[in-house]
């Protein structure tokens, strides 16, 4: 099936610096894509690129499999929408900046006043429809910015970081709304985001973008919990990442050895290589002496050290010393029963369907040449 | 202080009565300086739009000069309007020395870098992620710059009301290129500069009275545009 949008060998170049090196990245028709990725790694580059607002260095840009000429650009960009994080609205009313795009297009009045009423309300901000711009709070003023988008029916709409603005409660207000309108419709999105959440809220596809290259291209749920690169599993929010050796498969598990502990990890790898195994703080369990004889043949379980205890929101992150460091997300509850002081002993276990194992061969050399931090 | 005062009494009277000199010497004023306003509108905006939106090379230099004019002061002007009209010289051919056109000309030279310097800082005030923002949204380069003239409409106003107010109040071009021509390209301040020198100060007063009363009227009518605007949020 021919991709509704494609870029061919995209390069960006501020004077030596490469911002953005993708040799293709094709988006599908009602695929909602999100593009992840640090501050500066290219993301709002390429949404720029792809929404036909800056013309690569290099690179082509297909629109349904279709290089447009310059006298097409703008006709294409008028099959397309995109809404920034800050909303740049213009200083009128609500009304009249939904219907910017709709007047850019020369709709005619009374049909750009049913579309206008009709995102306004789907959007909660019907009431405001005749209230000036500049007297909005910035979650209504991001709805403005959203309806301004929706309202001109764009075969692809382009968010970046369209929520990032915004206050945790109002920004979950929009994005659960927002998922719904994208839900009962059809319509492609391509957003940049740095909220796991967000992504894997929206995103039918998830684009890691590291150093204007894309790491990994994939699922929601593969991205998350199977990085494809050490750099990709610190983005996606790996605090557990071991350099280790693999030492024997049996029953589809594995086990590696890391600084002379031995792990269970879901998956097969290589025996003898050299790796490196990845687990989520949150997916490692603090057990009392009593239940850690319960544990399974499907985790492994460490005695380690409390080193340092620190406030995390609702949930307390540990520093734990078994031999290597390991970070824990615990129960509020836990911590401040008081069992969890620096310096006490606890039980930890790592689910081996929790461990991600990435093979590393040039690893050995450096684990050679450091000591395990 | 009884020169003053009698001054005031004259100018009153003359206003009062709608003496048929002082009228057509103001109404000339206003015209010519109203129309050179006008012009400098015309090319001053979009250049002013243009340094201030856009990034190219030559750009600091570009609004050096351009803010440098904004204080252009008008005998120099006046000197070059005269050299460029002279009958001997470059345009001399068209025959508009001492016209009220040769006052436009200069006049025009003169607001133009004070309308077109305010215009650049207007719009660099504007969020630079805006004229993208419009695009984003289907807008020709066209269409969002005309949305983004009217999002800076309040400073623009200062830019009009600046330009109007450096070539309403200059003497030196308009004496220079007009020549102060009775009936013809005599305009409230060269008037003011004769009677001065004839030492009708009376009539020197009452014509610089009806200068500031002119100009005071003319910026305040913009200035309640703006603020009845802005005031609207």
């Amino acid at each position: 099936m021919t991709p509704l949008i494609e870029l061919r060998d995209g390069l960006v170049r501020h004077g030596r610096r490469v911002v953005l090196d993708i040799p293709d990245l094709a988006i599908q028709e009602g695929e909602r894509l999100a593009i992840m990725g640090p501050n500066g790694s290219g993301k709002s580059s390429l949404l720029r690129i792809l929404g036909l607002l800056e013309v690569p260095t290099r690179g082509t840009v297909r629109f349904h499999g279709e290089v447009p000429d310059k006298s097409q650009r703008l006709a294409i960009r008028r099959r397309m929408a995109s809404v920034f994080q800050a909303s740049l609205l213009c200083d009128t009313t609500v009304h009249a900046n939904v219907g910017l795009g709709l007047r850019f297009r020369r709709y005619p009045r009374v049909e750009s006043d049913k579309l206008i009423r009709h995102w306004l309300d789907r959007l909660g901000i019907g009431s405001l429809a005749f209230r000036s711009a500049r007297t909005l709070s910035g979650g209504e003023a991001q709805r403005t910015s959203l309806a301004r988008g929706f309202v001109v029916a764009p075969e692809v709409l382009f968010l970046d970081e369209a929520f990032g603005a915004l206050d945790a409660p109002t920004r979950e207000a929009l994005l659960l709304d927002t998922e719904t309108i994208l839900r009962d419709s059809n319509i492609t999105v391509v957003f940049a985001t740095h909220e796991r959440a967000e992504a894997q809220l929206l995103a039918t596809r998830v684009a890691i973008l590291l150093d204007g290259r894309i790491a990994q291209i994939d699922a929601p749920t593969r991205v998350f919990a199977a990085p494809a690169s050490e750099a990709v599993a610190r983005f996606v929010g790996f605090e557990n990442i071991l350099p280790a050796r693999v030492l024997g498969v049996t029953g589809g598990m594995t086990d590696v050895e890391v600084n002379g502990t031995l792990i269970r990890v879901g998956g097969t790898g290589r025996i003898g290589e050299s790796a490196l195994i990845c687990v989520r703080a949150e997916d490692i369990r603090l057990l009392r002496p009593e239940a850690a004889r319960l544990v399974s043949d499907r985790s492994t379980l460490l005695s380690a050290t409390v080193r340092r205890v620190m406030p995390a929101g609702g949930m307390f992150r540990l520093d734990l010393d078994a031999g290597f460091r390991l970070r824990v997300l615990v129960n509020r509850h836990l911590a401040e029963a008081g069992t969890l002081a620096e310096g006490s002993q606890v039980h930890a276990s790592i689910p081996a369907a929790a461990v991600h194992l990435i093979p590393v061969p040039e690893l050995a050399h450096r684990a050679a040449a450091s000591s395990v931090a | 202080m009884d020169l003053v005062l009698e001054g005031f009494r004259q100018a009153f009277l003359l206003i009062l009565r709608g003496d048929h000199e002082v009228m057509e010497i103001t109404w000339l004023s206003l015209k010519l300086s109203g129309l050179a306003t006008m012009l400098s509108l015309l090319i001053g905006v979009p250049l002013g739009a243009a340094i201030g939106l856009r990034r190219f090379p030559t750009r600091n230099l570009v609004l050096g000069v351009i803010n440098s004019g904004m204080g252009l002061p008008p005998v120099v002007v006046g000197l070059f309007v005269s050299i460029v009209l002279w009958r001997r010289g470059p345009l001399g051919f068209l025959e508009l020395l001492y016209t009220p056109s040769a006052i436009v000309l200069a006049q025009f030279i003169i607001a133009t870098p004070v309308v077109a310097g305010l215009t650049a800082a207007a719009m660099q005030q504007l969020d630079p992620r805006l004229m993208l923002q419009l695009k984003g949204l289907g807008a020709s380069t066209w269409q969002a710059l005309m949305l983004l003239v009217r999002e800076a409409r309040f400073s623009l106003l200062a830019a009009v009301m600046a330009g109007f107010g450096a070539v309403i109040s200059e003497v030196g071009a308009s004496m220079m290129v007009g020549g102060n021509i009775l009936h013809y390209t005599r305009v409230l301040t060269t008037a003011t500069v004769l009677e001065t020198s004839k030492g009708n100060f009376a009539i020197a007063i009452a014509l610089s009275v009806i200068l500031l009363l002119l100009t005071f009227t003319i910026t305040m009518t913009i200035t309640a545009l703006q603020q009845s605007g802005s005031n609207r949020a």
